[in-house]
C-alpha cells in the first residue's frame, strides 16, 4: 500500500497560496461537500426523534427538535418485527462472510502461490465473476432457490451472497498474498512443512490486514444487500433490515415517517460502527480492489 | 532360516525408501492441492453464479412463468420486448440515468478527490466521513431521500420557500422529469464517495516532484492538472468509471425504494422492470429476457475497462 506515503511531501508547495484563496478554493467547497453528503443522515436522525406533531407541522424550525421522543423507537422495537429482521441480518451477514472468507483464502492461495495448472485462467474467471451484477442473476437464482427448497429461508441468502463476496475477497486477498515474500515459504518447505501448514502458520498471520479488509468489506456488502433478500424471502419474520423497513413499515398511503427513519437509523448504525473502527482497512480494501 | 532376521533388519530401511503415502503425495502435488483448494469457491460460484447466468439466458428464450417450467419459444420474448413501449422507455431511462449520473459522479468525485488530497485540518476525519454514503445500506439512505423528496413535507421545498425562490412545494417524485432528476441526485450522492476515495488513492501515488519541476518551469495550476494529474490518473479513472457505470446501469434498490418505476414508468430502469415483470408479475421468462438485454451493455463496459488497463501497461512500459 503506497497510499499516504506521499502525504507530507506532496504538500510542499501549498505555502504559495494565500489564506483567503485557500478559503475560496478549498475550505468552502469541502464544507459544502461534507454538508451535502452528511445532511441525509442528520435528517434521518433528527426525524426519528421528532414527535409526530412536530413532523407534520409546517411552522417552526424543522432543523431542530423541541420535544425529542423515543416513541418511534419504542414502536419499532416492540410493535413491529424489527428485532427479528436485525437478528436475521446479523446471522446472514456473519455466516455468509465467514463462508466466503474461508473459500476465498483457499482459492486466493491456490491461484497466487500453488500455481497449479490453470491458475491463471482461474484468476481471470474470478475477476469476471466480480463483474457480474446481481440484477441480472436474481431471476434465474430465484428459480434455483425454489427448486432447492430454500425459498423464504435465511439459508437462501447465506448461500447466494457468496456469489458476490467470494470474487471480491479472492481478488483482494490475491493482492495481499502476492506481497508476502516467497523466501518465507521456501524456508518452511525446506524445514518439512506441508502446504497446509505454510498457509495456516505463515501466510495467514502475515495476511491479517488483508483478512480484516476483506472481512469487513464482505460484512458491509452483505448487510447492505437488497435485491436477493427482496426476491428470495417473503414472510416478514425472515426478512433482513433493509427489506423489512422498505416493505413492512410502509402501510398504505400513510407513511409512518418516524418509525421509518428510526428503522433506517438503527439499520445503518452497525455498519457505520464497524466502519469507524476499521476505516483504513476499509479504504485499502476498496481502493486495492480497484487498483489491481 | 535366516530370512526372518534379514527381513527384520531390512524393515527400517524399507520404510525410509518406500513410496510416500497418498496423503503425502497429495500434499506435495501442486495441481491436486490447487484444485482441492479451489473446490469450495468453485462449487459455490458454479452453482449460484455460472449456472444461473446460463439458466437466465435460456429462460429468456422460453415462456416460463412462476411455478411452471417453460418451453422453448425462440426469439418471441425479445420480439415482444422490442415492440413494447415500456421496455423501450426503460432502456432510454437506463441510458439517461447512467450517462448523466456517471458524468456528475466523475466530475464531482474528481473535484472532491483533489480537495481531499490537499493539506487540510482534520484531514483523516474528512476522508472517513466522506465515505459514509457509500457504506450505509442504500435502501435505508434511499428512505431518507424519500422523506427529503416528500411532496408535502420536503425540507428542500421548505428551505426554498423560506428563501422566497419558489411559491409552492415541488412535487419531486410525482412529475416524470422531476422524478428522473431526483433519482439521479440520490444516485450521485451515493456514488461520489466511491469515485472520490478511489481517485484519491490514485492521486497519492503521483510523485510530488513532477509538480515541483513543472512549477519551476512556470506551469499554472491548470496546466499542472491538465498535463500531469490527468494523464497519470487516466488508468485509474478508466477502472473506477467502469465500475461506476456498471453499478449505475444495473441499479435497482434506489429506484425500487424511491419510485418503484413511477410516475408513468418514467423512472423504470431495466433492472426494476425485470423485477416487476418477473417477480411481481410472474412472467419469469420475460423478466429474464429483459435482464439478458442488459448483458451487451455490460460487456461494452468491461471491454472499456480492459482497454483502459492495456493502455496503462504500455504507457508505463511494463510487461505486467
Amino acid at each position: 500500500m503506497s497510499n499516504a506515503k506521499n502525504n507530507d511531501a506532496s504538500q510542499g508547495m501549498d505555502f504559495l497560496q494565500s489564506v483567503p484563496r485557500r478559503w475560496v478554493t478549498l475550505y468552502i467547497p469541502i464544507l459544502i461537500f461534507v454538508f451535502v453528503l452528511l445532511f441525509p443522515f442528520y435528517w434521518m436522525a433528527i426525524t426519528s426523534f421528532k414527535p409526530d406533531s412536530e413532523l407534520l407541522s409546517r411552522s417552526g424550525n424543522p432543523f431542530w427538535i423541541v420535544g425529542p421522543t423515543l416513541a418511534h423507537f419504542e414502536k419499532l422495537l416492540f410493535k413491529t418485527e424489527y428485532p427479528a429482521w436485525l437478528w436475521n441480518t446479523v446471522i446472514v451477514s456473519v455466516v455468509s462472510t465467514g463462508i466466503s472468507l474461508v473459500a476465498s483464502v483457499l482459492a486466493a492461495y491456490a491461484i497466487e502461490r500453488l500455481r497449479f495448472q490453470g491458475a491463471k485462467p482461474a484468476g481471470g474467471a474470478i475477476f469476471l465473476a466480480y463483474l457480474v451484477p446481481p440484477s441480472i442473476l436474481f431471476i434465474p437464482l430465484a428459480a434455483i432457490v425454489v427448486k432447492l427448497g430454500l425459498f423464504d429461508s435465511r439459508m437462501a441468502l447465506i448461500l447466494t451472497y457468496p456469489t458476490f463476496l467470494i470474487p471480491f475477497s479472492t481478488w483482494l486477498l490475491m493482492g495481499y498474498f502476492r506481497s508476502i515474500p516467497y523466501e518465507l515459504e521456501e524456508c518452511a518447505l525446506i524445514d518439512g512443512a506441508t502446504r497446509w501448514q505454510i498457509l495456516v502458520k505463515i501466510v495467514l498471520p502475515l495476511a491479517v490486514p488483508g483478512l480484516i479488509s476483506a472481512g469487513i468489506f464482505a460484512f458491509t456488502l452483505s448487510w447492505n444487500e437488497f435485491i436477493y433478500a427482496l426476491t428470495f424471502v417473503s414472510s416478514s419474520e425472515n426478512k433482513t433490515v433493509p427489506v423489512g423497513v422498505v416493505t413492512e413499515l410502509v402501510e398504505g398511503d400513510v407513511y409512518h415517517w418516524g418509525p421509518l427513519m428510526a428503522g433506517a437509523l438503527l439499520g445503518s448504525l452497525p455498519v457505520a460502527f464497524v466502519y469507524s473502527f476499521f476505516v483504513e482497512y476499509y479504504v485499502s480494501g476498496m481502493t486495492g480492489s480497484v487498483k489491481e | 532360516m535366516m530370512q526372518p532376521a534379514v527381513q527384520s533388519v531390512q524393515a527400517p530401511q524399507a520404510r525410509a525408501h518406500r513410496q510416500p503415502s497418498f496423503l503425502e503425495r497429495f500434499q506435495n502435488n501442486r495441481n491436486a492441492l490447487g484444485w482441492a483448494f479451489m473446490l469450495p469457491a468453485t462449487v459455490l460460484l458454479v452453482l449460484f453464479l455460472t449456472y444461473p447466468l446460463g439458466l437466465g439466458t435460456w429462460l429468456g428464450f422460453t415462456d416460463a412463468k412462476i411455478g411452471r417450467d417453460g418451453e422453448w419459444i425462440g426469439l418471441e420474448n425479445f420480439r415482444f420486448l422490442v415492440g413494447d413501449s415500456v421496455t423501450r422507455l426503460a432502456l432510454f431511462n437506463t441510458l439517461f440515468y447512467t450517462v448523466v449520473a456517471s458524468i456528475l459522479k466523475f466530475g464531482l468525485g474528481l473535484w472532491l478527490a483533489l480537495l481531499l488530497n490537499k493539506r487540510l485540518p482534520f484531514q483523516s476525519f474528512f476522508r472517513a466521513v466522506v465515505l459514509l454514503p457509500w457504506i450505509v445500506p442504500t435502501a435505508l439512505s434511499a428512505i431518507a431521500f424519500w422523506w427529503i423528496f416528500d411532496a408535502q413535507f420536503s425540507i428542500i421545498s421548505w428551505a426554498l420557500m423560506k428563501m422566497g425562490l419558489i411559491d409552492k412545494y415541488i412535487d419531486f417524485l410525482g412529475d416524470p422529469w422531476n422524478a428522473r432528476i431526483s433519482t439521479i441526485v440520490a444516485n450521485v450522492w451515493r456514488g461520489i464517495p466511491f469515485v472520490a476515495i478511489s481517485l484519491l488513492a490514485g492521486l497519492q501515488t503521483i510523485s510530488p516532484s513532477y509538480y515541483e519541476a513543472s512549477a519551476i518551469d512556470g506551469a499554472t495550476p491548470w496546466q499542472q492538472f491538465r498535463f500531469i494529474t490527468l494523464p497519470l490518473l487516466t488508468p485509474i479513472i478508466a477502472v473506477v468509471m467502469t465500475f461506476s457505470v456498471l453499478f449505475t446501469f444495473t441499479d435497482f434498490q434506489l429506484i425500487y425504494v424511491l419510485t418503484r418505476g413511477g410516475p408513468l414508468n418514467a423512472t423504470h430502469l431495466m433492472a426494476t422492470l425485470a423485477f416487476q415483470r418477473a417477480i411481481s408479475g410472474g412472467a419469469l421468462a420475460e423478466g429474464a429476457a429483459i435482464a439478458t438485454l442488459m448483458v451487451p451493455f455490460l460487456l461494452a463496459a468491461i471491454a472499456f475497462s480492459y482497454f483502459g488497463l492495456q493502455r496503462r501497461a504500455w504507457q508505463q512500459g511494463s510487461d505486467k
